[in-house]
């Protein structure tokens, strides 16, 4: 992608209404001046940002989210924030494994007095994401390539392995299990990881298939992953009853999505 | 499906918007959205003559839904809802967009793009409009009868006060009798009337009343339900008895720090004050020069609090003993002596007049305790002394009763760093908890004496008998909607709510979420988070979010 001359950033930001969005009042009634990049959309606790919709803005061209809740300890809710930003932790990791810089993705605290720091907050960030460029500017991808990758790592998100695991974290690293083991924040972060990628590359695959009938060395050539990498995927899809064989080609076997 | 029909209202606000963004553009762009067939834009929107416009334009152009541009849904979506209610259209058919506080105020030099925010703001308030459903608010019948836990001052007094208005009240205790902290007091400031007389007229007047029921020995053992309808298991003894209760107070009450391992405490020549209060009531002491030493365990790194009643409290015991034998010598060594208000600075002058000494020591330098003597270095004098004592008397800070936070996790409200049940709002909230339904008061909340215990206790049972006494209750309908389609009964979402308001029930069709929409606060976590996206968030659904998320450069025409 090329550099665009006076870009500015087009950046939406979700705020909860008890904090961040009282804050950002307070930033207007004090007259605060901020850079008009970002627009607000209220939420009543930033809990309820499904890191899904995150992913489907800057599916539909976004060059920054912001999301902001109460500082923690304060949520109206009691523990909304701290589920925010675990969910949001993991919509970072997915990012990066798009190949955005996850910085695109703000998270951040603002109680109802901090007018000042919303401000702040916001011309900080919109000069970031200026330097950044536009969406993609840091991936060597065509705008189709990055919206496909965007697209399956929405569709990761959405997967009920991870959302099931970010939902548990507290519980498995901070709590034992019933097993009485206790699962260290490192090695969560590693299995979280892990699974991000599965999940990521599970997801490019099918949506890179298409309607086509391919093989392991075909579908790994448009992913850009190794065969052996595909065959794992392809071996659990098809248990998933996702992908189905509908013929052999020479040695091979050939895919096709299932259900269409 | 009728034909949604919007209109727009985009206000000037005088100039706090018309001065800085391009009103009439504003409104012609509001005309020209899809289902857009009305767009006006009023000098106050929220005026009399505003609001009139708002309910002809519904009736005129058959409006099922109104978008209001203008400052800021904080402070005026109740009242736009209101007219809308007026005029025949469901109040959650009402959309606002901020293009005040977070629109002309804060891009006052930029006129141009400002303007082109505010369309773009507007146009995702019509998206989101559009895909409004009308919501009904949830009534909730509430049983008049209130459960209050703790058998102490605050309790007792709540508990009359509830009782006196003609509510049933259960009172909890843990102890085999009522009264308390109180019962270990000998006289209070500041005017030195005698505690035991006093509390033990409380409790037979508790117990003479015919609306109280007294549990002693008895703890709370399990809650359900939500606001009005609680279902409370208390244990008393052996048997457990189950309890249906509109509201809860809690007033469980505070303990003070054993300051063991500080200072040789020894409950023998080092004591705490209320150990001093108890020699005090059992005949006085054998002591002709006592050392009190102030902050010991409070307002360090570990406790940061100021436990705020103990300077008062040792001025008292401090009179006392002089009182009591005018030769005594007493020491006061303090930090900052705290006695705010109109009665207890002058209190604190009386105490001055009897010759107690008042020696300032900084938490840099703090009295160091030696064999019959205690070494300070005084702030005021620049200089290190010695006193020999005959009885040291440490003034250790209230600290949060150990079951708090058992109790705490099963009533569902929080706590704070330092284990005092948490307010659900510092100032504007004081008695209240974030969870509908339950109150505090005492020192369950933070140190209080006795005065504001009872004030606390009265406005407890103040705000408890207002759903008492209405019957019922309105919850917002901003509750999240189960498809049970969907729904494999991971109980993730019981795990996610901090209110209880969602649980796993078996159900012909296998184990399924179910909404208690009473409880439910509407932060739609539980959503958000569903491994199976099985959770419907009413009023903010993933589409009418989504509609909201409309690129700058999808905008313009």
């Amino acid at each position: 992608m090329t550099l665009q001359r006076n870009f500015e950033p087009d950046i939406l930001g979700f705020l909860c209404n008890w904090c961040s969005y009282a804050g950002a009042d307070l930033a207007g009634v004090s007259r605060f001046q901020y850079p008009p990049n970002v627009r607000i959309i209220r939420v009543m606790c930033s809990a309820r940002v499904d890191p899904t919709i995150v992913l489907e803005a800057f599916i539909r061209g976004l060059d920054g989210i912001m999301v902001l809740g109460c500082h923690l300890g304060t949520c109206h809710y009691m523990t909304g924030n701290y589920y925010m930003e675990r969910r949001m932790k993991t919509a970072k990791k997915v990012l990066k494994n798009v190949g955005l810089n996850p910085e695109r993705l703000l998270v951040d605290w603002v109680s109802a007095a901090e007018g000042e720091r919303f401000a702040t907050l916001v011309k900080e960030f919109t000069e970031k994401v200026r330097k950044l460029g536009p969406l993609g500017e840091e991936t060597d991808l065509e705008l189709q390539q990055l919206r496909t990758r965007l697209f399956a790592a929405k569709e990761a998100l959405a997967q009920q392995r991870i959302r099931w695991l970010v939902g548990r974290e507290r519980e498995l690293a901070e709590d034992k299990n019933v097993f009485g083991e206790k699962v260290s924040q490192e090695e969560f972060d590693q299995l979280m990881l892990q699974t991000i990628e599965k999940e990521f590359a599970k997801r490019r695959i099918l949506l890179s298939m298409g309607e086509d009938a391919l093989s392991v060395k075909e579908i790994a050539q448009r992913v850009e992953a190794s065969p052996r990498e595909v065959l794992k995927n392809m071996v659990s899809l098809e248990r998933a009853g996702l992908v189905s064989v509908v013929g052999i080609e020479g040695n091979s076997p050939k895919y096709r999505r299932a259900g269409g | 499906m009728n034909e949604v029909r919007v209109g727009v209202f985009v206000c000037h606000c005088g100039t706090n918007i018309g001065g800085f963004l391009d009103i009439s553009g504003l409104t012609k762009y509001a005309l020209s959205l899809p289902n857009v067939v009305f767009a006006k834009d009023n000098r106050y929107t929220c005026s009399e003559a505003g609001l009139t416009e708002i309910k002809n334009a519904i009736a005129e152009n058959k409006l099922n839904r109104v978008v209001v541009a203008s400052c800021t849904p904080r402070t005026h979506e109740p009242l736009f809802r209101s007219t809308c209610k007026e005029a025949g259209l469901n109040p959650y058919l009402f959309q606002f967009v901020n293009i005040r506080d977070q629109c002309s105020w804060v891009h006052m030099q930029e006129r141009e793009r400002a303007t082109e925010k505010a369309k773009a703001l507007i146009r995702m308030g019509v998206a989101r409009a559009v895909l409004l459903e009308p919501l009904e608010e949830i009534e909730v019948e509430v049983n008049p009868c209130a459960l209050v836990i703790g058998g102490g001052i605050a309790g007792m007094t709540c508990a009359l006060s509830l009782a006196n208005r003609g509510f049933e009240v259960k009172l909890i205790e843990k102890d085999e009798w009522l009264g308390g902290t109180l019962n270990s007091l000998y006289k209070l400031y500041p005017t030195h009337e005698e505690a035991s007389k006093w509390i033990r007229a409380k409790i037979e007047e508790v117990k003479k009343n015919p609306k109280i029921e007294v549990l002693t020995s008895s703890r709370v053992e399990e809650v359900e339900g939500f606001v009005g309808n609680y279902d409370v298991t208390v244990r008393q003894g052996e048997k457990d008895r189950l309890f249906k209760a509109g509201v809860i107070i809690v007033a469980t009450g505070a303990e003070t720090l054993r300051p063991v391992g500080m200072y040789g405490y020894d409950g023998k020549t080092v004591v705490t004050q209320l150990e001093l209060e108890r020699m005090l009531k059992e005949g006085g002491v054998d002591a002709d020069t006592v050392v009190m030493i102030q902050c010991v365990g409070s307002r360090n790194e570990k406790r940061a609090y100021c436990s705020k009643v103990c300077c008062l409290n040792a001025l008292k015991n401090a009179m006392l003993i002089k009182e009591a034998n005018p030769d005594a010598q007493v020491f006061v060594l303090y930090r900052d002596m705290v006695t705010q208000g109109t009665k207890y600075e002058d209190y604190y002058g009386k105490a001055r007049e009897t010759g107690i000494t008042f020696i300032k020591y900084s938490p840099e330098r703090q009295p160091v305790l030696e064999k019959g003597s205690v070494r300070v270095y005084d702030e005021f004098l620049g200089d290190e002394i010695s006193l020999l004592y005959d009885l040291v008397v440490l003034s250790t800070p209230m600290v949060a009763h150990p079951d708090s936070a058992d109790l705490a996790q099963k009533l569902k409200v929080p706590v704070d760093d330092n284990g005092f049940f948490l307010e659900a709002h510092v100032k504007l909230r004081p008695v209240d908890f974030a969870t509908d339904g339950i109150y505090l008061c005492g020192c369950a909340h933070w140190p209080a004496d006795v005065g504001e215990s009872i004030l606390q206790a009265y406005g407890a049972a103040s705000r408890a008998s207002i759903l008492l006494s209405v019957g019922h209750v309105k919850t917002e309908p901003l509750i999240p909607v189960v498809d049970e389609e969907k729904c494999s009964g991971c109980s993730l979402c019981e795990l996610t709510c901090p209110f209880k308001a969602i649980h796993i029930e078996e159900t012909e069709k296998g184990r399924k979420a179910k909404v208690i929409a009473a409880s439910c606060k509407g932060c739609g976590a539980c959503g958000a988070g569903c491994p199976q996206r099985a959770i419907i968030m009413s009023h903010f659904t993933d589409e009418q979010l989504l509609a909201q998320v409309i690129p700058l450069a999808g905008v313009m025409p």
